[in-house]
């Protein structure tokens, strides 16, 4: 165990891609945690799926031993968080085992809404923030705006900010120094009794379930039996060790110290993030007080395009729950898509990550309905039932419409944080999307606006519309606020006279119409012509809001056809039918998957 | 079917140049070694005949590549042989592919007196300028000099035309495909211009330098050239392919009405018996493979019931008179060769017929892949 004193524990935090995760690598590079073979670019961005987007999304720790200028060795904690608002909640675990901050800007890009975001995250938890000024090596760099940004915006004071290039090295050095000169040492009693908090879990097929822990008091070690006092579990501790990022097996872990354990579990959903472990033997008395639990708030169902896959997707599902607790899913039926899972997610990327591990990484074809958010109706009695309150995760079991009483929906709280120039086209669009502004302050060349929307004008393309409109300038963050009143319809979308329970939505009736014209015109390019013409519309109840029309495939005919071609049509013929038995059918129709999740994307016109 | 009379293909696989649209098998060489081709040709020839001993030959096909390239011996050598393995009916059909370029156009006569009796040529257009925009070594005179030439050596000519070039209207189309039936042929195929994986033009076009004719206007031409042929009398018996009543190509028939064909020289595919048989298709490769085994085969593979009854069935609707959807599963050995349901839903659209028979409509023939990926069984 190491000394107290000689301990720093540390997040990395930034908005996303301000370069936390290409800082981490270089960090392990200098105090020598990989050789140069074994680096690559962002090396703790582990899972295919992050390295292929180039964006973190579970957080990562390793421990560091570097010499610091008075000679002495440090055992430095680092942790790698994500930069994305679906992921916020990993920042929040690991700030709650640290001490202290580096917090990453882009010398480039400047404050950001996450950049805000994860400051105020960490200034809740008393953390020593040390500012570092990123990508000093771009031609746009500007260090000393960035510097008076972080005064004026955060308020916190930049005259020591480091200024860094994670890519060519300047700085490294620099930043470690300053974790040491600035961020204390943990505190902790190594003579009371264990006291640890559970930071993550997570499933590794060799390990079992493995477990991140932030000792606050006391020691823990191997054979040791513990108890989870939340989960009242008891369990025998038989690996202790750290990360390097290379696995390192360790006798213990002393107070103020960060590492993993393993304890023979099987199943993640066993370990509750933020619960407080001690021994059977000596316990603590008082436990930690623990996260607050993660909510999905965006809900869409997932159905396999062969019905034969069900068994296929719902043990696909329960093994990314094992590494991913923040996911729920339910089993759903659906008259036009048969047997699938209604799941929760945290956000749209969350959504669209869940969706891709399912396509790559267990080969399964899926139809992803329209995502929702979870809405409240007061429903009145009738003959067999009493009156009653219902929460309503999918708009396919929208209730008779006569019974309904009222409806409520989700608010969030927006922060928008934009260069001047795209105020207007923002305000617009949060305008649009029936928001009520509740702040707005300039501070140099941009403006921060604040707005209350419903979530349901967030989920579906709003972030990629601020994105567009902004140039990509514009960042975003968001919180829940509780549930308003609305007045809300279903809206149903029918191809070639039949509705597609995967496309209906619940929306606010003012944008209905315009909403149904966009998903018609959406459509009308999604889906292939056929051989005969296809109506598509968007109705309420009975109503007909909006209409588009695909005209009949006029040719499609293969021009010279030799003896040798048989084979080769043949294989053409068996490709298509094979892509045929992909798409769903509705009245005939085949609509192929992607449309399903691009349809609610609105175009740029909109 | 092992009783049927056999159809032989012989692949020539050289061109002067390679035409930016093309996707045949056509490699071009500083120098072919002729003689060193003929015993190569000869030997894989050899080699299907003895798996196939006892049939009667009724068409024999030279294609290419650029086969009016070939010296008019080997030609005459491969026909002599060919007719010495099966025997000849009395009326076998003889074609050879023949590049409209003065030099070949010198080599017909010599062809003739080697018995080839159909000539098949690659006009493709009588407008000088398209036929710059398809690379053609030749100018449209030349083509219609060849022509001449091709129709005082032997009885049966036909050529190709390639139309709905970018940019091509009705009225230019008209006028063209108008000449076109005033040359006196029996025989046309007027291709549409297909844009193909792997060739220059699939390139230029991804580049944006030129865009292909729409949809809309491909379809228009499409309907033009049918009505234009039928009036006068050499309607289309299959999608591209246009004759006189008892003209039409009886070796490509062959292949529509799916029966068994032998298939040499390189790239060359066959059937034969239920198999499949594709020979190397780079010109080196075929060489040293016949050198060492005696023939160019590179795979041959049985073909299943099903795989066998869609590629019957992609063949065979392409002919005008469409298939006996019964006795083709019947005689393939397959329960049933389309979809029937499906079948009736697009009878409703009115894109086929089906009573014995089934066939496309007009407009129906416009849509024929897709309607095959519909129905096929
Ligand atoms: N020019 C330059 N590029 C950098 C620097 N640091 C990071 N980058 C680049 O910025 C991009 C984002 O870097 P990451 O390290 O993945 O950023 P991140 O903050 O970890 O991103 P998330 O985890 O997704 O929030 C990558 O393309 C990096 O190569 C730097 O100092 N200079
Ligand atoms: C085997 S090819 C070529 C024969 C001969 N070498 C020639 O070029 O004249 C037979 C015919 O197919 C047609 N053809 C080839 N490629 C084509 C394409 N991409 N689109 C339309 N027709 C094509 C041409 O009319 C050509 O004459
Ligand atoms: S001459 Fe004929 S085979 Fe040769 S490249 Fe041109 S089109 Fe193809
Ligand atoms: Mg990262």
């Amino acid at each position: 165990m190491t000394d107290l004193s000689r301990i720093r524990n540390f997040s990395i935090i930034a908005h996303i891609d301000h370069g936390k995760s290409t800082l981490a690598d270089r960090l392990i590079q200098l105090t020598g945690g990989l050789t140069e073979r074994e680096m690559k670019a962002q090396v703790l961005d582990n899972m295919e799926i992050e390295q292929e987007r180039g964006i973190t999304i579970k957080s990562q720790t390793v421990r560091l031993n570097w010499q610091a200028a008075d000679g002495e060795t440090y055992e430095l904690n680092l942790m790698d968080t994500p930069g994305h608002v679906d992921f916020a909640y990993e920042v929040s675990r690991s700030l709650a085992a640290c001490e202290g901050a580096l917090l990453v800007v882009d010398a480039a890009q400047g404050v950001e809404a996450q950049t805000l975001a994860n400051v105020y995250q960490s200034i809740e938890h008393d953390h020593e923030i040390v500012p570092v000024i990123n990508k000093i090596d771009l031609p746009a760099a500007d260090p000393d705006k960035v510097k008076l940004e972080i005064e004026e915006v955060i308020g916190l004071d930049a005259e020591h900010a480091v200024e860094a290039s994670a890519k060519t090295g300047i700085g490294i050095e620099e930043i470690l120094q300053a974790i040491v000169d600035r961020i204390p040492p943990p505190t902790g009693d190594r003579e009371k009794p264990l006291k640890a908090m559970l930071v993550d879990s997570w499933y590794d097929p060799y390990l079992g379930v493995v477990i991140l822990v932030r000792v606050q008091d006391g020691v823990l070690k191997r054979g040791q039996q513990i108890k989870f006092m939340q989960a009242g579990t008891q369990h025998l501790v038989d690996r202790v060790g750290c990360f390097t990022p290379k696995r390192v097996e360790l006798d213990e872990l002393g107070p103020g110290e960060i590492g993993f354990i393993t304890a023979q579990i099987k199943e993640v959903s066993q370990t509750a993030v933020g619960d407080t472990i001690t021994t059977v033997k000596n316990p603590t008395e008082k436990p930690l007080p623990g996260f607050k639990e993660v909510q999905p708030v965006v809900f869409c169902g997932l159905f396999p395009v062969d019905a034969a896959d069900f068994e296929k997707l719902r043990e696909s599902l329960y093994k990314l729950r094992l590494n991913d607790a923040s996911f729920s899913f339910e089993m759903e039926t659906s008259a036009a898509l048969g047997f699938g899972f209604r799941c929760g997610f945290l956000g749209l990327l969350h959504l669209e990550i869940i969706q891709e591990r399912l396509t790559r990484e267990y080969d399964l074809d899926l139809i992803t309905t329209a995502p929702s958010v979870v809405y409240r109706m007061d429903l009145a009695h009738t003959k067999n039932e009493d009156a009653k309150t219902i929460e309503l995760h999918n708009p396919a079991d929208m209730p008779d419409v006569n019974r309904i009483i009222s409806i409520e929906e989700p608010w969030i709280k927006a922060t928008i944080y934009t260069p001047d120039e795209y105020l207007g086209g923002i305000l617009k669009l949060c305008q649009d999307r029936r928001g009520i502004q509740k702040e707005l302050t300039y501070v140099g060349g941009r403006a921060q606006v604040v707005y209350e929307l419903p979530l349901n004008e967030v989920v579906f393309d709003f972030y990629d519309r601020l994105k567009s409109i902004s140039k990509g300038y514009a960042s975003f963050d968001y919180e829940q606020i509780g549930y308003r009143e609305g007045d809300l319809v279903k809206m149903s979308i029918l191809v070639n006279e039949e509705p597609v329970d995967a496309l209906s939505m619940i929306v606010h009736r003012g944008t209905a119409e315009e909403r149904g014209r966009g998903m018609c015109e959406r459509l009308k390019e999604l889906i292939p012509r056929h051989l005969f013409k296809i109506p598509i519309q968007a109705a309420i109840g009975g109503k007909i809001i909006a209409r588009e029309t695909i005209s009949a495939m006029r040719k499609d005919v293969t021009a010279k056809c030799y003896g040798g071609d048989a084979t080769r049509k043949r294989k053409l013929l068996e490709k298509q039918k094979k892509g045929k038995a992909k798409m769903r059918e509705y009245g005939n129709v085949s609509i192929p998957q992607e449309a399903f999740i691009a349809a609610l994307k609105m175009g740029d016109d909109n | 079917m092992s009783g049927d009379p056999l159809a032989l293909y012989v692949h020539w696989p050289f061109c002067v140049q390679k035409c930016p649209y093309c996707d045949f098998n056509s490699h071009v060489r500083e120098e072919v070694d002729q003689a060193e081709w003929r015993e190569a040709l000869l030997a894989d020839l050899a080699h299907e005949a003895r798996l196939l001993p006892g049939r009667r030959l009724h068409s024999i096909f030279f294609g290419g590549g650029t086969p009016s390239l070939m010296d008019p011996a080997t030609v005459a050598a491969l026909i002599d042989a060919a007719t010495g393995h099966w025997p000849a009916e009395s009326d076998i059909e003889i074609t050879l592919e023949a590049n409209p370029n003065s030099a070949e156009a010198r080599r017909f006569d010599e062809l003739a007196r080697a018995e080839v009796n159909r000539i098949s040529l690659g006009l493709q257009s009588f407008d000088d300028e398209a036929l710059h925009f398809l690379g053609r070594a030749h100018s449209a005179s030349e083509g219609l000099a060849a022509l001449d030439a091709a129709q005082r050596a032997v009885p049966r000519v036909s050529f190709d035309l390639i139309y709905a070039l970018p940019g091509d209207t009705r009225q230019a189309w008209e006028k063209s495909l108008g000449r076109a039936l005033s040359l006196g042929t029996e025989h046309l195929s007027l291709y549409q211009l297909t844009i193909e994986p792997g060739t220059r033009f699939e390139t230029m076009v991804r580049k944006g330098d030129f865009t292909p004719l729409g949809e809309e206007e491909s379809a228009e031409l499409f309907e033009l050239t049918q009505a234009m042929t039928e009036e006068a009398g050499l309607p289309a018996y299959e999608i591209s392919n246009h004759a006189r009543l008892g003209a039409e190509s009886r070796h490509n028939r062959t292949y529509w009405h799916y029966h068994d064909y032998a298939g040499i020289g390189p790239g060359a595919h066959g059937r034969r018996l239920g198999q499949r048989t594709m020979r190397h298709r780079k010109p080196e490769n075929f060489l040293s493979a016949v050198q060492r085994n005696g023939h160019g085969i590179v795979e041959e593979a049985p073909l299943s019931p099903l795989e066998a009854a869609h590629e019957a069935l992609v063949m065979g609707l392409r002919l005008d008179e469409g298939i006996e959807p019964d006795a083709l599963a019947r005689r393939i050995g397959v329960e049933k060769i389309v979809d029937e349901e499906a079948v009736a839903r697009i009878e409703r659209l009115g894109l086929l017929t089906r009573d014995e028979r089934l066939r496309l409509t007009r407009p129906g023939k416009l849509l024929l892949d897709r309607v095959l990926a519909e129905i096929a069984a």
